[in-house]
Parts: C-alpha cells; sequence; structure tokens
C-alpha cells in the first residue's frame, strides 16, 4: 500500500476526519456555553449565600448601607409583570393568530405577518423610551384614574388597583411586555395552526361548523401542546426582559400590593445597580438575582422546547 | 314564530361573529401600538437629526453635541460580535445538520441552543462581566464585543441547521457518487445551496444585537469620548440612549431620540432585508 495512488485520498480522510471533529468541537462549545453560565453565576453568588443563607430567597430586605439583601421583592415584581402580561398577551396573541391562519384573505397573510413580527425587531430600549415619555403620562391621566375608581373597590383584589395615578409602575411594565411578548406567542401560535391538517378542518366544516367552532373544537385540541408551548416561549421572554421594564417600573425595592405603585423587576435591579453596587456582598447579591432569573427562565423555556418537541413528533407521526 | 333549531343556528352564527370581529379587533390593537411606537420615534426623533449627529462626540449636558462616538462604539462592537458569533454558529449548525445523526451530542445542543436563543441577554452580560471584566479589572469594548457574541451565536446555529436542512439530499447524494470526501460536500454543496439562508440568520443576527442594551450595561458600560481602543469602556448607541433618556436634561433628550430612530430604522430595516433575501433565495 506504499504506491502514491492512494494519498489524495487518505488525505481527503484526514480532512474529513478534521472537519467533523472541529465541527463537532463547536457544536460542544454551544453546549459548554450554558452549563459555562450555570456555573460562573453559581460560584459569583456564594458570598451572598454564604451571608444569607436560604433567607436571601424569602428576606424583602434591601439596604446597601446595613449590607442587608434579599431577593423576594425583585422575585415577586418579576413573576407578577410575566404573569399579568400573559393575561393580556395570550388572547390577543390567540386572536392574531386566529385571524391571521383563518380569516385573512391571502394577499393580506404575509404583510400582516411582517408588520406582527416588526413589534418584535423594535429594540427593548425603545420601548421603554416610549413607554417613559409618551404611554407611562398617557396611562397616568386616562387609565389609572379610571381603574382607582372603578375598579380599586372590588373585594378582595380591590387592593391590587389602588394607588397613586403616577404611570410608572408594575401595571404599566405588565402592560408594555404584553405588547412585547405579543409577536413571539402569536407567530408560535400561527406556527402549530398551520399544521392541522386541512382534512380534519373541513370533515368540520362539512357538517356545518363555523369558524369559530372549527377553531374552538377541531384547531385547538389538535395543536393544544404547541400553543401552550408558544405561551411558555413568550413567558420566558417577559420574565428576563430588561430595558423596557427598567424604564417604567420604578425601581423601588418595596413590597407593595398595589399593582399602580413603582416595583422592581430582577432584571431592572440587575440594569439600575450592578455597576454601582459596592462590596462583594451586594454585588454577589445581585448576581445571585440573575442566577434566580437564569434558573427560572431556563425551566420556563425548557418546558416550552419539551412541549413543541411533542406537537412535532406528533405531526411526524401523522404524514 | 322561530323554531328552537333556527334559534341554536343563530346564536351560533351571532357568537361567530363576535369573536371573529374580537379577533379582529386583536390584531388593530398590536398594529395600533406598532404605529403608535413609530410615529411617536419619527415625530420626536426626525428633527433632531442633523449633521452634528454624525460629526460631533456626545456632549455634556446643556452644550451641543452629536452620537458619533456611540455609534462608532456600536459598529465597532456589532462587527467584532458578529465575527466572532458567526464562524463558531455555522460550525455548530452544520454539525448538527450534517454529521449529528447519531449521538447524544446533537440533540442535546440543539436544545439547549434554543434556550440561549431565548435566555435573558442582561444574565450575558452578567456571565461576561464574571468571566472578562472582572478578571482583567476594567470594563472593555471586547468584553462588549463578546457578550453581543453570544447572542448572535444560537441565531446563527439555529438558521444554518435549518437551512442546511433544507438543502435536498440528492445533492449530496449526487455530489458522493462524484467520489467528493464529505468536507467538500459540505462546503461546496451544502454551503452554496444554502447561502441565501444563511446570510439571512447573520443579517437577522445583527438586527437583534443592534439594539442590544442590557449586555452592554456590566461590559463595555459606557464613554463619553470618541475611543477606538477595544480594551477599554466603550460608548454604544443604545446604551448612551439609556442614559441620556433617563437624565433630566432636555438636550440629551433629543440626542436620545434621534438615536432611538437612527437605531430603531436600522434594525426594522435589517429585518425586512433579511427577509426579502431569503424570499429569494428559497424561490
Amino acid at each position: 500500500m506504499s504506491d502514491t495512488h492512494f494519498q489524495p485520498r487518505s488525505k481527503h480522510v484526514i480532512l474529513d476526519v478534521l472537519f467533523r471533529n472541529t465541527t463537532k468541537l463547536f457544536a460542544f462549545l454551544v453546549f459548554a456555553t450554558l452549563f459555562g453560565i450555570l456555573i460562573t453565576l453559581l460560584v459569583a453568588s456564594l458570598p451572598a449565600l454564604k451571608a444569607f443563607g436560604f433567607g436571601f430567597f424569602t428576606s424583602d430586605a434591601w439596604n446597601p448601607v446595613t449590607v442587608q439583601f434579599g431577593a423576594l421583592v425583585p422575585i415577586y415584581g418579576t413573576i407578577v409583570t410575566s404573569f399579568l402580561a400573559m393575561l393580556l398577551g395570550i388572547p390577543v396573541s390567540f386572536g392574531i393568530a386566529l385571524f391571521i391562519t383563518e380569516l385573512a384573505p391571502v394577499w393580506l397573510k404575509r404583510p400582516l405577518g411582517i408588520a406582527i413580527e416588526l413589534l418584535a425587531g423594535i429594540p427593548s430600549i425603545i420601548y421603554g423610551m416610549w413607554g417613559l415619555f409618551v404611554f407611562a403620562p398617557w396611562f397616568a391621566d386616562n387609565l389609572e384614574p379610571w381603574i382607582n375608581d372603578n375598579m380599586g373597590n372590588w373585594p378582595v383584589v380591590g387592593q391590587f388597583f389602588q394607588g397613586p395615578p403616577m404611570g410608572i409602575g408594575m401595571l404599566t411594565a405588565s402592560f408594555i411586555l404584553a405588547i412585547m411578548v405579543i409577536p413571539f406567542i402569536s407567530s408560535v401560535m400561527r406556527d402549530v395552526f398551520e399544521i392541522v391538517p386541512p382534512l380534519l378542518k373541513e370533515s368540520a366544516y362539512g357538517l356545518g361548523a363555523t369558524t369559530w367552532e372549527v377553531v374552538w373544537n377541531v384547531v385547538l385540541p389538535y395543536t393544544k401542546v404547541g400553543v401552550v408551548g408558544g405561551i411558555m416561549l413568550g413567558l420566558g421572554r417577559a420574565l428576563g426582559e430588561t430595558m423596557a421594564v427598567t424604564f417604567v417600573i420604578g425601581n423601588a425595592h418595596e413590597l407593595s400590593m398595589s399593582l399602580l405603585m413603582p416595583g422592581n423587576t430582577i432584571s431592572s435591579a440587575l440594569a439600575n445597580e450592578f455597576t454601582e453596587a459596592v462590596g462583594d456582598v451586594y454585588t454577589s447579591s445581585l448576581i445571585t438575582l440573575g442566577m434566580v432569573l437564569f434558573v427560572i427562565t431556563f425551566i420556563v423555556l425548557a418546558l416550552a422546547k419539551l412541549l413543541l418537541l411533542q406537537l412535532a413528533s406528533k405531526e411526524g407521526k401523522q404524514s | 314564530m322561530i323554531a328552537p333549531g333556527q334559534l341554536r343556528y343563530l346564536r351560533r352564527r351571532v357568537v361567530n361573529a363576535v369573536i371573529l370581529s374580537v379577533s379582529l379587533l386583536t390584531v388593530a390593537f398590536a398594529l395600533f401600538f406598532l404605529a403608535w411606537i413609530l410615529w411617536t420615534l419619527l415625530s420626536n426623533g426626525l428633527g433632531h437629526i442633523t449633521l452634528n449627529v454624525f460629526t460631533q462626540m456626545t456632549p455634556p449636558p446643556g452644550s451641543k453635541g452629536g452620537l458619533l462616538n456611540a455609534i462608532a462604539g456600536s459598529l465597532f462592537m456589532v462587527i467584532m460580535a458578529t465575527l466572532i458569533g458567526t464562524p463558531v454558529g455555522i460550525l455548530a449548525g452544520t454539525y448538527l445538520a450534517e454529521f449529528g445523526r447519531t449521538g447524544w451530542l446533537a440533540p442535546t445542543t440543539r436544545f439547549i441552543n434554543d434556550i440561549l436563543l431565548s435566555a435573558p441577554s442582561i444574565v450575558i452580560g452578567l456571565f461576561v462581566y464574571e468571566i472578562m471584566v472582572r478578571r482583567v479589572g476594567h470594563f472593555s469594548g471586547w468584553a462588549g464585543a463578546f457578550a453581543l457574541g453570544l447572542i448572535v451565536l444560537p441565531v446563527v446555529v439555529r438558521t444554518t441547521e435549518n437551512m442546511l436542512h433544507l438543502v435536498p439530499n440528492t445533492l449530496r447524494e449526487a455530489a458522493a457518487a462524484l467520489g467528493a470526501p464529505q468536507w467538500k460536500i459540505v462546503v461546496m454543496v451544502s454551503y452554496r445551496a444554502a447561502r441565501a439562508g444563511m446570510l439571512t440568520g447573520v443579517l437577522l443576527a445583527v438586527a437583534r444585537i443592534s439594539g442590544e442594551t442590557a449586555p452592554l450595561l456590566f461590559t463595555a458600560l459606557n464613554n463619553q469620548f470618541w475611543s477606538n481602543d477595544l480594551n477599554g469602556p466603550m460608548a454604544s448607541l443604545a446604551v448612551i440612549i439609556f442614559q441620556f433618556a433617563m437624565s433630566p436634561y432636555e438636550d440629551w433628550h433629543h440626542l436620545a431620540w434621534a438615536g432611538a430612530l437612527l437605531i430603531t430604522l436600522f434594525v426594522l430595516g435589517l429585518n425586512i432585508l433579511a427577509r426579502s433575501l431569503f424570499k429569494k433565495g428559497s424561490a
């Protein structure tokens, strides 16, 4: 086998192995990034966890002077704003997906889809500026007094809606978050609605069902896993959204029942305070917040992905 | 007299009509906010885009100036981030699409990549702060570029993989039948066929990082002056907008609106360009 005839071939074999392993190495790099982030954040949050123990997660203290920190207020703010954003974002996204897939004439589908997706293209800092200078004042003048008067006296939940109409606060942040997640959720919903076999829908129409009945009784049951996946994806976005929230939430480390009061989220606390944090424990407390955010979004996004994969495999089996 | 059956039919028709009208309203709702935001940007920003914006440095409060150092800083970091993220992303995406049929690495990486795609960008900033800024002891343009690169990466991985999957297998088989080695098949056949789509991915990634603020706050920080030293703190359009908009000074607000309009036009323009490119490439 020493003749030179085979040499070019063996050169290619080496190149092949080299090429494949290079791509494999970079794929591994992507894989390792996630664990790199987790481990780095965990190590950096040790000083805070050592100082406060598990109590860090249940304490509402946040005092740089006495070096007392707790994660309760930002975690509460993150969850409440995201939850409210979902409350508004999900039905609107569903309506948009319904309109584009079932109602819009063919020539309108594409431009409408692009317009909605442009909402996702607008940088979050622009939402923040618009929120601070335009939306918050409008909200304070027009909607918040109404909310005070009409919802503030509801039993039990009334206390959520009482407060000064300042425009800056958790409710404003939630509203802007809702607009920001709409393109993400509605685009996933559109995608999954379109995989429903036309045969199923046509059968229902043939039996005399209305468009709404087809969507509610055929399309939704068929795609519910994917719809939930899309919702989780939007939730993951809302939880981690930073700049838009930072502009309008008011950065107050106080636990208040009222949604009209300023509050804080994990990401806005980080954006506002991180570069000004003095001392190891302060910095480390903020990084611990970041780690909590990363773990929460990781779980939510992983669930979203698993649900969407489940729907994709179902689709594979049918075809 | 209306028969009960007819009544039920009428009710179903009404419910249908009401819900479909509401769905039309939700579309109007979303478009209304898109228009409102764009209108705000145009009416506040257009009047403040002057030649000064492109030729002068960011001013101290109360005096005239522009955004030149911020625009340059953004350009520097976006270009570096794209140069860092794109090759890594393309190679990783190639593995997922071309070689990853067996083994655990490809499915796991695909899963993790999709999570990185939506991971909060501020956490990426924290990560880069820990591994770069804290080690070196100072904020730097490199750290900013690296953080943005980490955001480019999953976008490119995802689109590269998707686009390579669209390449018909018959093309690869034809090349293989001619005796081409695997690396040649990938580089000269698959990449060529998927070129437009892969470029779309890169453009979308650039659009995404151009407006990113959160990961730059703790990495590149900010700089009021001209700087072409990637080793020191560096201004970026997004961070300057954040700083100026949050300030109480009127003329800083004006510059922030001008910058906001510039960024938005750039990002939306890239988005539309990427889409039209892909449409052409796939046709």
